[in-house]
């Protein structure tokens, strides 16, 4: 009974933000603001074993810069206006106006991480103890060792469990028990991923001169091992990785070319302003993007779910216009289609730059679309490039239904086949082409909004675009949406494949060069038309 | 009738073209013509397009107090569009037919080289206001950005040091152009000299407009299992922004990889989320967050004429070291023409030699007498999540630049003009 005001005097005193008399040590907060990053290193390692909450709140204002050196040499924890004395955490006001800030470089960064991930890894967020974990995997110290362990014993969590695990045994690597560095080499041989690789790399390198003992001797042999063990399953991670990129290229190239593949493919139009219905898309996407930021500020986010019918309405508007107007008088004259679609192109580029300015112009991804998901230790997959390849698969799907489901699309299937005998029947042909060939500009329309998540969107982008879609369409058959597809799948992945042992410009050249003798032998690409409705149709 | 009709309006044209051909000479005379020569368009737009901004409000500040010689400047600004025989084209055009006194322009080295024939030919003036891999020095030339030794070489020496994370693998990552070649075999051959062996450099190069860096970004990954790696960027235009967010995305940290860029200052990552992007290293002569009462007047003066002439994202204008350089460059030339009391080629090359200028960098820079570079003070500088940068190396005072690398063989004799 006796012993209960103390405690409760405790627990009001913590409610309290921060007790007069809850002060640190003014020698380790004048280090903080030392001139050299050693002495530093120094004052944050001691305020990391401090248990005093002010000594948490000075780094974590170190991490958000909102620490402030006066010229007295008292340093201020600023945070809306309000500033305490980091050594006393006395509120100081009002805010004094000439103070310099704490700059924190990235040695010192990496040391307030690890200082503060310890306290981390008990919070009740789990991905404050996944950001502490990952924070420690390879910098904890054989002094956290009990603290890890005890976090380890609490973890629910089976991702976080792993990664403690994997912290554990780094932190072991370094204690003096030979035998605890020998199962902690092997367990970081069974289950660790690259950074193990680097910190065995060190215990597997002969050493430079000095004697070695036969301990010494046998944890190097186990640390080869483990590290040939690590380099086993790095390839694989790295093959799994390669195959992805390749997809995810695959289907950038799929989203610009599979508009092309209508209007090229299945109309026999040689569009060369395809690109620049791909960077109206881009531009329509950035449009969106500036109205939700101003009328809409709360739903940011989804801006981008809104641009993909603006995108598609405005890519298609302007191809139908294009058809209506100039592509019509044209069918049958390749030649000058090529020559009037370029002109088009260099029309819609200079308007976009009259309207919206030669820069690029910024359009952002939105916050679920950013950073990444880790798929294996080592490999992450951006969610932007999942998006696309969701994206992309769904585009496909969708055109097929149009094509082979729907009315639309056996119209467009038969002009495509035999004009003549689709207008004897009644089909109305030339409405079905301007139909046809808005599908196709709204598809790259689609395809720009894709390329605006990934790339820059600038007056420009259709040009670096144009020649990769060519070459998709031309590579999988002109008039086959199959074929399409799997040109793309093929040259993403061929690319990807490619590109780490020739460098980005090499593999562009092989795969230009392969694309050359391919059509050599087989000019009709990948698939093509059988029969005799193909060559009446060209 | 309708001929007639005709007739009359081509006669009235005829007069007022007259007219206007002999208007036009007598203004030439009152005013003094500069040529501005930046791609407004291409995949160089990003960078180039604030310089001529800049080079704008540097002449109409000149104007408001009274030009140069008594005669106001008249700007005329042309677009190279990222294209290297263009810019030879267009630079022909400003200085033979516009007949302007100097050129303030180029960004990209293969742009400078393109142009110096025409500039050597006609012996007119270029400042070129961006850091390069030297390895040249042209008597028509003056070079106010860095030469290696007054950003690369520093910045390499800080990586390597205790405070840079005691990088011991380098990657030199670069767009496929003169610029990044050259550098990276300077740097090779400085790292060579620190002890570092070729395993452990590696050298890649991407095509300008570059988009995809996944397979770039996975090998960084894969070669920083070998040791603490840093990476040197060459980068150069809009690759950079899908770059950089490639590297946000896969999740490398700058406490584990640092990457140091050579041409991406505060306008560049306008474009970008800066957040993943924290503690990644720029080294440059000047950066906005410079503490120097003519910085603050320098940053004032840009952000209210980004807003005057509504440039785009006027809200968030901000200024990097290329712009420094030219504001430093047009007041330079202006300070040389009234000393030489002419616009003539060689007196103001003549005048130059010597000149001084206060900078927004906080020093005053000095053109040196022999070489047509400044010296310069090099600050390092780690993004911040704002997009700015924080300040966390610089040299004691400006230092004199050395056009001929000393890492590159056979360049001991060539120092000087």
């Amino acid at each position: 009974m006796r012993a209960r005001p103390a405690p409760l005097l405790l627990f009001v005193l913590c409610l309290l933000p921060l007790p007069a008399w809850s002060a640190l040590d003014p020698a380790v907060i004048k280090l903080l603001a030392s001139d050299t990053t050693d002495d530093r290193i120094n004052a944050i390692g001691q305020l990391a074993v401090s248990t005093d909450p002010l000594a948490a709140a000075v780094l974590r204002g170190l991490g958000e810069s909102t620490v402030y050196a006066l010229e007295d040499g008292r340093l201020l924890i600023v945070n809306n206006d309000k500033a305490v004395d980091a050594a006393t955490g006395e509120a100081v006001a009002p805010v004094p106006e000439t103070k310099d800030q704490l700059i924190v470089n990235n040695r010192l960064r990496k040391a307030l991480e690890t200082a503060q991930a310890a306290g981390q890894l008990f919070s009740t967020d789990r991905a404050v103890r996944l950001r502490a974990a990952r924070d420690l995997q390879t910098s904890a110290l054989p002094a956290q060792l009990p603290l890890l362990r005890d976090a380890r014993a609490k973890e629910t969590d089976s991702v976080v469990q792993g990664i403690l695990d994997l912290a554990i045994a780094s932190a072991s690597l370094r204690s003096d028990n030979m035998q605890d560095r020998l199962s902690a080499v092997q367990f970081l041989g069974e289950h660790g991923g690259a950074p193990a690789k680097t910190m065995l790399n060190s215990l597997a390198a002969a050493p430079v001169g000095g004697t070695t003992t036969e301990a010494d001797a046998r944890l190097r042999q186990a640390a080869q091992a483990a590290i040939a063990a690590i380099d086993r399953r790095l390839a694989r991670t790295e093959m799994v990785g390669t195959a992805l990129q390749g997809l995810s290229l695959a289907s950038v190239l799929l989203l610009a070319a599979l508009g092309l593949a209508i209007t090229f493919g299945l109309m026999g139009i040689i569009n060369m302003a395809h690109g620049e219905l791909l960077m109206i898309g881009a531009y329509a996407t950035y449009v969106v993007q500036t109205l939700f930021r101003k009328y809409l500020p709360g739903g940011l986010d989804w801006y981008v779910i809104a641009a993909i019918p603006v995108a598609f309405a405005t890519s298609a508007l302007v191809g139908m216009a294009l058809e209506r107007t100039v592509i019509r008088r044209l069918y049958g004259r390749p030649l000058e289609t090529l020559l009037c679609t370029w002109g088009i192109s260099l029309i819609l580029m200079q308007a976009v730059r009259t309207i919206f300015g030669a820069q690029n112009v910024e359009v952002a991804n939105p916050s679920w679309m950013s950073g990444g998901v880790t798929v294996m230790e080592g490999l992450v997959l951006p969610y932007n490039r999942i998006c696309i390849v969701i994206f992309s698969a769904l585009v496909v799907a969708l055109v097929w239904l149009l094509l082979n489901r729907t009315r639309l699309g056996l119209f467009v299937r038969g002009v495509t086949q035999n004009r003549r005998m689709a207008d004897c029947v009644g089909v109305p042909t030339s409405r079905i082409d301007t139909l046809t060939f808005g599908l196709g500009s709204g598809i790259a329309g689609l395809g720009g909004v894709a390329l605006s998540q990934i790339g820059n969107v600038g007056p420009d982008l259709g040009q670096s675009y144009i020649v990769d879609s060519f070459m998709v369409v031309v590579l999988g058959g002109v008039g086959q949406l199959a074929g399409t597809v799997i040109a793309a799948f093929g040259l993403g992945e061929l690319n990807k494949f490619l590109e780490p042992y020739a460098g980005a410009v090499l593999a562009k050249i092989t795969i230009l060069v392969f694309i050359i003798l391919f059509i050599q032998k087989r000019p009709q690409g990948l698939f093509a038309l059988k029969g005799r409705s193909a060559e009446a149709s060209t | 009738m309708k001929r007639r009709g005709f007739f009359k309006t081509a006669a009235i044209a005829g007069v007022l073209m007259a007219a206007g051909i002999v208007g036009q000479d007598a203004r030439a005379a009152d005013t003094i013509k500069v040529g501005i020569l930046h791609s407004l368009s291409g995949t160089m737009a990003i960078s180039e397009t604030t310089l001529k901004d800049t080079a704008l409000m540097a002449i109409e500040e000149i104007n408001a107090k009274g030009g140069v010689l008594g005669k106001k400047l008249e700007p005329v600004v042309v677009d190279p569009a990222s294209n290297w025989p263009l810019f030879a084209e267009k630079a022909r055009q400003l200085v033979s037919q516009d007949k302007v006194a100097v050129v303030f322009g180029c960004w990209t080295s293969v742009s400078r080289k393109s142009v110096l024939p025409v500039f050597k030919e006609l012996n007119s003036l270029l400042f070129y206001p961006v850091q390069y891999e030297g390895e040249e020095l042209e008597k028509n030339v003056f070079y106010t950005g860095a030469a290696p030794n007054q950003q690369a070489i520093p910045a390499v020496e800080y990586l390597l040091s205790a405070d840079g994370g005691g990088a011991k693998r380098f990657v030199l990552l670069g767009t496929d152009y003169v610029y990044p070649r050259t550098t990276n075999k300077i740097l090779r051959a400085f790292l060579h000299s620190k002890g570092i062996q070729d395993t452990d450099i590696d050298e890649v190069y991407t095509p300008f407009g570059h988009s995809d860096y996944q397979t770039i970004v996975a090998n960084v990954k894969k070669f920083s299992q070998g040791g603490k790696t840093a990476v040197i960027s060459t980068i150069n235009g809009d690759s950079n922004v899908p770059f950089y967010k490639e590297l946000g995305n896969a999740g490398l940290k700058a406490t584990d990889v640092p990457v140091v860029a050579f041409s991406v200052g505060e306008e560049e990552l306008r474009g970008v989320d800066t957040k993943p992007l924290v503690g990644h290293l720029a080294a440059w002569n000047y950066f906005e967050s410079v503490k120097a009462p003519e910085n603050d007047a320098f940053v004032k003066k840009w952000k209210a004429y980004s807003v005057k002439q509504k440039l785009p994202n006027a809200d968030k204008a901000v200024t990097n070291d290329p712009m420094e350089a030219t504001y430093v460059g047009i007041y330079m030339w202006k300070a040389a023409v009234e000393k030489a009391k002419s616009t003539d080629t060689d007196k103001v090359i003549a005048a130059m030699a010597g000149q001084t200028f206060k900078a927004p960098s906080g020093f005053t820079l000095t053109m040196d007498k022999t070489n047509h570079h400044l010296h310069k003070p090099v600050y390092i500088g780690e993004v911040k999540a704002d997009g700015q940068f924080n300040i966390v190396w610089k040299t004691k005072g400006p230092i004199r630049a050395q056009p001929w690398s000393p890492f590159i063989t056979g360049n001991e004799s060539k120092q000087n003009m």
